[in-house]
């Protein structure tokens, strides 16, 4: 298993989000995550990318447990996120967005970049080529003149692209996806479900994702995890998951006891 | 959504209330006797800097109140006319008013004791010597003329306006700069020119001629120009723009270097003193500006340079006497500063803006309390500071007076500024700029936060420390009561007003802020209330600065270009109806 979550919990003043959870994710898998609001999904993914800390349990990623872990260091490690309200720097142009995703791969100090030595310059060029390949991968949406656009330019669907090239540009082993059609039409939500399924067939890239819209979430999952008060309540491939009575009380709440 | 609704107007109360502001402005800084002590000061003819002063303000006011109001969706864009003339007239009218009743009331009653600035030569000025009556009477017409013109300007189409208000600048400077200009002119030979562009006091009538038609005529022909040819630079092939560019940095570099042999002693000692504080700004601009950490306490690093070179060069330093030279102390304050800003950035790692702010602040009172404690009074020599710090040699050329020390003070300046580009333009550089936007997604997007936190703090420091040795040797002596947190707050306020994060800005702001009030010294006095003044209005009209970043100027661009793309669309569909 690429990412193996064991007992986890995460406690916010009394409220318990993650509780004892046990998620397993293996390579090359796409694995949707779904749950109503305030299920723990973004909060299993901010422990996964350590932006907070686990009360208690492991996650294992790739046999190594990351809890405790600094996020650079464990996107250095192979996992990249994304974030449900869209977090980019917004100040800086779109190519920028996406190089500084290739910090953690890349090493020029403070003293080179004064002395700009050779190696320095090959480094940049090295980065800027990358990022533009990132930015390439969305057909013509994020190339040319957009390079140079600061990113609180671009329309909503682009932001969303530019977050998710951004992340790839890291060169991540996985990659969390937080509810990444969220906001879009039906023609973009295709295309990106498309999408999704191209990184892990081009860049053999693992998926994670947070879904609330169950076409996608039929359209590329291989499994499907359902949370709800940070529990995992069902698993299994969409159909089954479809026809489980747990999840449909979980959505639409308790059948009236007459 | 077919038919637009009529365009908004100005709102002629509005109007009055922006006019008792002026006029509320204008008595301010009568009765702080700004207007009495700028009254030396000719210009033109009898016209003295306090009515230009004066001018500004009312004119300022009708201008303000005749600008045309925002366009809103789904309205008609709004077009200066005669209203706004006449909220110009009602703007300057209203501050006239209430100025007169001040002269009135000023000229009657004995305020001295309250305000000791109001004083009969105060009322003179104001009544324009005439009797009292009189003289607020015709206050009040020329506050209401001026108020007039200044909603005038808002018909002229823009190219115009900004060539008329920029002749007006440019001579107002002129004929302050006189007493600077004459010593340029001497050291290039051409000493006629001050003769004929002023007389014994202000401007002549050719000299004001001059100016207004050369600086007119270079805003209105050049307007445009400069960017058209910043395009046409950016169009060239790479490497011959870099020579284009090496060239002009080449150009640029020979001008500073024969600055000192032209302007003589004095310009010199001033932009020495204006240079110091650039440095110190270019430092603070990666802190603040590219790094996004509000540091308050930057005179500490300051301190810690100053002090660490009259430790280690004095004869006479109170514990070491090492009696190093300048160049062999430098690798000492180097260390010493990084050390400083590992120390003041280690604890304020986990804290963001205000905090952080009120830490830093904090931390430079520490600095100085500390080298004016008795504890540490066997090394740094408390209060008495250390004495004979000796000047800067080079071989056996011994940098004595101001004009060498500017050819020192030039080199930090240059390798700070490359300093801040290279890295602006780098791994690091995006780091910062990341981290300022957003800390915590940089830090997930793999920006190691504590290390980039740290290096802006060392780089900054080291930089400011290069200010503390300058101004060391500079003034051959270091007292504690220097580093207060003033020199923080002034530093903080050049880079704020020049541009944060803006290379160029921060040097126009540093000149015009620290140069300027140093050759005019009726300004000397002023210099806070200015700073303030400034700053509040930088805030509210122009937060990018003087000269803001590229990347702000490019974000500023998009706006209009997204807004005349929509007048264009909606344009067409009224076409269509």
């Amino acid at each position: 298993m690429l990412l193996e979550v064991t007992g986890l919990s995460k406690v916010f003043g009394g409220v318990t989000a993650i509780d004892d959870l046990d998620i397993a994710v293996g390579e090359g898998e796409i694995v949707s995550i779904i749950g109503p609001n305030g299920a723990g999904k973004t909060t299993l993914f901010n422990l996964m990318t350590g932006m907070i800390l686990a009360d208690g349990g492991k996650i294992l990623f790739d046999g190594r447990d990351i809890v405790g872990m600094r996020p650079s260091q464990i996107l250095h490690l192979g996992i990249a996120r994304t974030f449900q309200n869209v977090r980019l720097f917004p100040e800086m142009s779109v190519r920028e967005n996406v190089m500084l995703a290739r910090h953690c791969r890349t090493k020029s100090g403070v003293l080179r970049s004064i002395l700009r030595l050779p190696s320095f310059r090959k480094e940049e060029e090295e980065t800027k080529k990358r990022a533009e390949e990132a930015l390439g991968f969305f057909g013509k949406r994020l190339v040319g003149y957009r390079f140079d656009q600061p990113a609180a330019s671009l329309s909503y669907a682009n932001r969303r692209r530019l977050e998710i090239a951004r992340a790839m540009a890291s060169d991540p082993r996985i990659l969390l996806l937080d509810e990444p059609t969220a906001g879009m039409n039906p023609r973009e939500t295709k295309e990106l479900t498309e999408l999704v399924g191209k990184i892990r067939e081009e860049k053999s890239i693992t998926i994670v994702m947070i879904e609330h819209d169950m076409q996608v979430v039929r359209g590329v999952s291989d499994r499907v995890i359902v949370l709800d008060y940070g529990r995992k309540i069902a698993e299994g491939s969409y159909a089954e998951i479809a026809g489980n009575e747990r999840v449909i009380e979980a959505y639409l709440g308790t059948k009236a006891t007459t | 959504m077919t038919e637009l609704l009529a365009a908004r107007q100005v709102k002629l109360g509005d109007a009055i209330k922006t006019g008792l502001v002026a006029g509320i402005v204008a008595i301010f800084v009568s009765a702080i006797g700004m207007v009495q002590r700028f009254d030396s000061r000719i210009i033109f003819s009898s016209v003295t800097f306090s009515y230009v002063l004066l001018i500004g303000i009312f004119a300022g006011s009708g201008y303000q109140a005749a600008r045309p109001p925002l366009r809103l969706e789904g309205y008609e864009a709004p077009k200066a006319g005669v209203r706004n003339v006449l909220a110009g007239l009602l703007a300057g009218t209203a501050g006239g008013i209430l100025l007169a009743l001040f002269i009135l009331v000023a000229g009657t009653a004995n305020l001295r004791p309250i305000f000791p600035n109001i004083s009969p030569e105060l009322v003179e000025i104001l009544a324009f010597g005439r009797e009292l009556g009189l003289g607020a009477t015709l206050a009040a017409l020329a506050a209401a003329v001026l108020g007039l013109l200044g909603g005038a300007l808002q018909l002229v189409p823009q190219r115009l306006k900004k060539a008329i208000g920029g002749t007006f600048l440019w001579i107002v400077l002129f004929a302050l700069l006189r007493g600077v200009l004459a010593p340029v002119t001497r050291g290039l030979g051409i000493t006629s020119l001050t003769d004929l562009l002023y007389e014994r006091q202000g401007l002549s009538i050719a000299g004001l001629v001059a100016v207004a038609v050369v600086v007119f005529s270079s805003y209105f022909f050049l307007a445009g120009r400069v960017r058209a040819a910043r395009g046409g630079l950016e169009r060239l092939p790479e490497n011959r723009r870099r020579i284009v560019v090496l060239a002009g940095l080449a150009v640029v570099t020979l001008f500073l270097g024969a600055i000192p042999q032209v302007v003589g002693v004095f310009l010199s000692e001033v932009l020495s003193a204006a240079g110091i504080f650039l440095l110190m700004a270019l430092g603070l601009n990666i802190v603040v500006g590219f790094a996004g950490l509000l540091d308050l306490g930057y005179v500490a690093f300051f301190a810690v340079g100053a002090y660490t070179t009259a430790v280690l060069t004095s004869p006479i330093s109170p514990r070491f006497t090492p009696e190093l030279t300048f160049w062999a102390a430098l690798p000492f304050v180097i260390l010493t500063a990084a050390i400083a800003g590992i120390m003041v950035g280690t604890p304020v790692l986990r804290m963001r803006g205000d905090y952080l702010a009120i830490v830093t602040l904090g931390f430079g009172e520490i600095a100085r309390l500390l080298f004016l404690s008795d504890w540490l009074e066997p090394t740094f020599g408390a209060a008495r500071g250390i004495r004979r710090v000796p000047d800067i040699a080079l071989g056996p050329i011994v940098m004595k007076g101001p004009q060498d020390y500017y050819y020192a003070i030039l080199l930090f300046v240059l390798l700070a500024a490359y300093v801040s580009w290279a890295l602006q333009e780098s791994r690091i550089g995006r780091a910062w700029m990341a981290m300022r936007e957003d800390e915590s997604v940089a830090e997930a997007m793999g920006v190691n936060i504590v290390a980039a936190k740290l290096w802006a703090f060392v780089i900054g420091a080291i930089i400011a420390s290069f200010g503390g040795a300058l101004f060391a040797t500079r003034i051959g002596s270091v007292f504690p009561q220097t580093f207060s947190v003033v020199v923080s707050v002034t530093i903080l306020v050049l880079v704020i007003v020049g541009g944060l994060a803006s290379i160029p800005g921060v040097m126009l702001g540093a000149l015009a802020l620290v140069a300027l009030p140093e050759l005019l010294r009726e300004f000397e006095q002023f210099r806070f209330l200015i700073y303030g003044a400034l700053l509040i209005f930088m805030m509210l009209k122009r937060p990018e600065g003087l000269i803001p970043s590229r990347r702000r100027t490019r974000e500023l661009h998009e706006e209009e270009v997204e807004q005349d793309a929509w007048l264009k669309a909606e344009a067409a569909k009224q076409e269509a109806n």
